[in-house]
């Protein structure tokens, strides 16, 4: 996708370096306050889909890959968590381990079909695929179909940690934002991130210089869903259930949404992304289904006059690179 | 072919039919044209001349208005051509045969041959015209477009534009890749369409095809037009021409 | 009689045989659609689910409010539509001609979002019904099954129009057009053909193939909001299973798929969710452009 400069090249690389310094502290602030000033319950909630939106962003910012079916990923480790939490008893950070491998197997298996085709080819078998993750979660017993899984209990994070206790759950679900973030930044900013946009920007460039390409965009597929499951198994113990909707088209679109409005191929675009999208549910929720149609419309402005996001324009005006 | 398959046709040999004054033309961020003037007469056969990336195909998808980036003027029959879209352009009179050729290969040649519109009130050349002038495209009516020779696809190119009824073809380099042979032909062609009172604006690397045909030349290099003269004057410059495009 | 370790009669295997090529017939013509707008404009056309719903609804207007009946709304459905489509096309689309084509995909998604929940707030998520017409109601005793009427008039209506469309396509002058226009559009330009126009209209008639679908569908489904999601992601593994750009390739696999999908509600029926999106799976493994397409 031709992310219009939405990475503008800085002076030098100690500054870019030093803005995103200052920009990671300044969200980490920003995390330790909010409490403060926002129900805890709703900031929690907004990281993780933060934390999802990342994930989704490392794809199609960073690799051109457009996943429209991401929510498999967030929905299926939500519930092996939920189910690993709630019926075979698993202190929180295993089950969230559990349910990330499951989104990992998943990311690998859907990965190694769909890496083949690109463009609009991969988009649409992302939709397919994830529809049929959904058929089958309605079908599976574990799920417990429309009902999803209740009651998922929070425990003792390693033993000891009590995640019951909302200051304790609040600190451990910004660790494990902040880790998941610090983990994509890297992957971005490493040598392997610099190759798979080597392949972005040229890939039969890329594949004549030696460059396995499609082993590359797998990594980054399985690496974005592994964190998109991060984000599903903490969300199913901070929410306390997993459901249909985690692993609906409409959380897949939703996840498209935050990253087009915040900035796609930035850092911090999804962050904003996320938490504009989660407040707008959150306030237009008396409103039914107009949040759909709100969305809808936020989509085709985006898209129409908008496309670099709100990170990505004042990136671009600020010359930097967020 | 023993006989002329085109009646010749009277021409305005003053009439300027094209006028093109400093034009610039762009491709994303190069600047490939820096101030192009060239002029036209009705009858004429005018080559472009240059090396390799002087900017002569530039030139001609520049006047067609495929290139969108331009500025300068471009006057072809009394009207401003710089800010119409391609088929606007078209509709006034101006054919184009890329160099590519441009064949649609998902359509037969008959599919091909027959595709453009009538456009020009002077009319579109018959069917009967232009299997007279490509006896060759009778055969391979039914065949798809891709499976035509380099030859006969140029052929087909050329047939095809005359199908539009324009008076003024762009012709971009003919006859590259071909058979000496074919060339022949091609240049019979073009001789024909010429004494039929066509315009045609060529651009073409085969110095010894073009000399045969046409009335005037233009050199360029580097996006700009750094000679001009007429075909009287071709014995004498081809020092400095063998310089300019390096053969 | 006794096949695979299932009981089944003949009225019953025929029976869902025939759902099945109902089935396959809306997305036979759906794929369609989508691989008419596919061909000439590189855009995955994320709203046609809408389309077709509104194709449905709109048979239900002219019905409620004008009286206009079955075979007005067949017609004039998808000109209906199809001219909004068409609209859209040149408000929207035409903006973003010249950048990366998923953005084409991602506005027509958030259009598929305005048009879906606008239907769902003003009419909720269940559906109005929609009479079968007088004339094609009843059944048929063909001995192993009954056929009803409607179905099978859906069946050969639809074939029918995928044919014809074919027809078109392949075989006529503005077919040569489209063709032409789908491989290399600056050429067609070149010849004085305003081909800006062409995409708008060709938009417009995959949209009204859509809505044509719609009207067949109304007194099946009846006409609800949900009904274009419902369907699209079959749809989507359809097209992918036959090959984005190939016109014949949809049209068979969505028959065919349909007919597949049929049988595994027979003989397996927990997995006719999701057998479309499996044989997708084998076929990408295979050939990853689908069995009739061209490369993207």
């Amino acid at each position: 996708m031709d992310i219009e400069a939405s990475i503008t090249p800085s002076d030098t690389m100690s500054q870019d370096r030093r803005v995103g310094a200052i920009a990671f502290v300044v969200m980490v602030a920003l995390i330790a306050i909010a409490p403060f000033f926002a129900y805890p319950f709703f900031i929690m909630q907004a990281m993780c889909f933060a934390l999802f939106a990342c994930a989704f962003n490392l794809l199609i910012g960073y690799a051109n890959l457009l996943s429209l079916g991401h929510a498999m990923f967030l929905g299926l480790a939500a519930y092996v968590c939920a189910h690993a939490a709630k019926v075979w008893g698993l202190e929180p950070v295993s089950a969230i381990a559990l349910g990330v491998a499951a989104s990992a197997a998943l990311g690998f298996v859907t990965g190694a079909l769909a890496i083949r085709s690109a463009g609009i080819y991969f988009a649409m078998i992302t939709v397919a695929f994830s529809q049929m993750v959904f058929f089958v979660c309605v079908e599976a017993p574990f799920t417990h179909g429309e009902d999803g899984i209740q009651g998922v209990p929070q425990g003792k994070a390693l033993g000891f940690i009590d995640l019951s206790n909302p200051w304790i759950l609040y600190i451990f679900v910004s660790v494990v934002f902040l880790f998941g973030f610090l983990v994509v930044q890297r992957a971005v900013n490493s040598p392997f991130g610099e190759i798979l946009k080597a392949i972005r920007e040229n890939e039969p460039r890329a594949i004549s210089l030696g460059y396995r390409t499609l082993q590359y965009k797998l990594a980054a597929f399985v690496l974005s869903a592994v964190i998109a499951g991060l984000a599903g198994a903490t969300k199913a113990l901070v929410s306390q259930n997993a459901s249909l909707t985690d692993v609906s088209f409409s959380t897949s679109g939703e996840v498209v949404l935050m990253t087009l409005v915040g900035g796609m191929g930035t850092f911090y675009g999804p962050v904003i992304g996320a938490l504009i999208v989660v407040s707008m549910q959150n306030y237009l929720a008396q409103f039914g289904e107009w949040v759909t149609v709100i969305q809808g419309m936020v989509f085709v402005a985006c898209v129409l006059a908008f496309r670099r996001g709100i990170v990505g324009e004042l990136a671009a005006l600020a010359k930097i690179s967020l | 072919m023993a006989e002329a398959a085109l009646a010749a046709a009277p021409v305005a040999a003053d009439k300027t039919v094209l006028s093109v004054k400093g034009l610039e033309a762009w491709y994303n961020e190069s600047h490939i044209l820096h101030g192009v003037d060239l002029d036209v007469r009705e009858g004429e056969v005018v080559t472009l001349l240059g090396r390799n990336g002087a900017g002569k195909t530039t030139t001609l998808k520049a006047i067609m208005g495929i290139v969108r980036k331009r500025t300068g003027s471009v006057v072809f029959d009394g009207r401003e051509l710089i800010g119409l879209s391609i088929n606007r352009i078209a509709r006034r009179g101006i054919a184009f045969c890329p160099e590519e050729r441009a064949i649609f290969s998902s359509l037969t040649v008959k599919e091909n041959l027959f595709l453009p519109p009538q456009i020009a009130k002077t009319g579109a050349m018959s069917a009967e015209h232009i299997f007279a002038l490509f006896p060759n495209l009778r055969e391979r009516l039914s065949s798809g477009g891709g499976k035509l020779s380099g030859g006969e696809q140029q052929m087909l190119a050329i047939a095809r534009i005359l199908r539009t009824g324009a008076r003024f073809l762009m012709l971009d380099e003919p006859t590259e890749g071909l058979a000496p042979v074919i060339i022949e032909q091609i240049g019979r062609t073009v001789a024909e369409l010429k004494r039929a009172g066509f315009t045609i604006l060529l651009v073409e690397q085969n110095f010894r095809f073009a000399s045969t045909l046409s009335d005037r030349f233009f050199v360029m290099e580097h996006g700009r037009i750094i000679d001009a003269f007429a075909n009287s004057e071709l014995a004498d410059r081809m020092d400095r021409l063998h310089e300019a495009l390096g053969v | 009689m006794n096949l695979f370790g299932h009981t089944i009669t003949m009225p019953e295997l025929f029976g869902q045989l025939l759902i099945g090529l109902i089935n396959g017939s809306f997305y036979a013509l759906l794929s369609l659609g989508l691989a008419v707008i596919f061909g000439m404009l590189d855009i995955v056309n994320f709203a046609h689910g809408a389309f077709y719903m509104m194709g449905a609804f709109a048979a239900y207007f002219l019905l409620q409010y004008t009286g206009l009946n079955y075979w007005w709304a067949l017609i004039l459905s998808p000109l209906i539509i199809g001219a909004v489509g068409a609209i859209v096309e040149r408000l929207f689309l035409k903006r973003l001609a010249g950048f990366d084509p998923l953005y084409g995909l991602l506005l027509t998604f958030g259009l598929a979002l305005i048009i879906q929940g606008l239907f769902q707030n003003y009419f909720g998520a269940s559906g109005m019904p929609y009479a079968i017409p007088k004339q094609l109601t009843g059944a048929y005793n063909l001995g192993f099954m009954f056929l009803p009427v409607y179905r099978g008039w859906v069946i050969l209506a639809s074939a029918a129009v995928c044919f014809a469309t074919w027809l078109i396509i392949e075989r006529t002058k503005l077919g040569a057009y489209l063709r032409a226009a789908t491989e290399n559009p600056t050429m067609v330009r070149a010849f004085g053909i305003n081909v800006p126009r062409m995409v708008t209209l060709t938009y417009g008639f995959g949209v009204a193939l859509a809505a044509f679908a719609g009207v067949l569908a109304a007194p099946i489904t009846q006409v609800r909001p949900g009904m274009g999601a419902d369907i699209i992601a079959v749809v989507f593994a359809v097209v992918v299973i036959g090959g984005m750009g190939s016109i014949l390739g949809s049209i068979l696999t969505g028959f065919v798929l349909g007919v597949v999908e049929g049988l595994t509600k027979v003989f397996y029926p927990e997995a006719s969710n999701t057998v479309v999106f499996v044989i997708m799976a084998i076929v990408l493994l295979i050939r990853p452009t689908g069995l009739f397409g061209r490369a993207a």
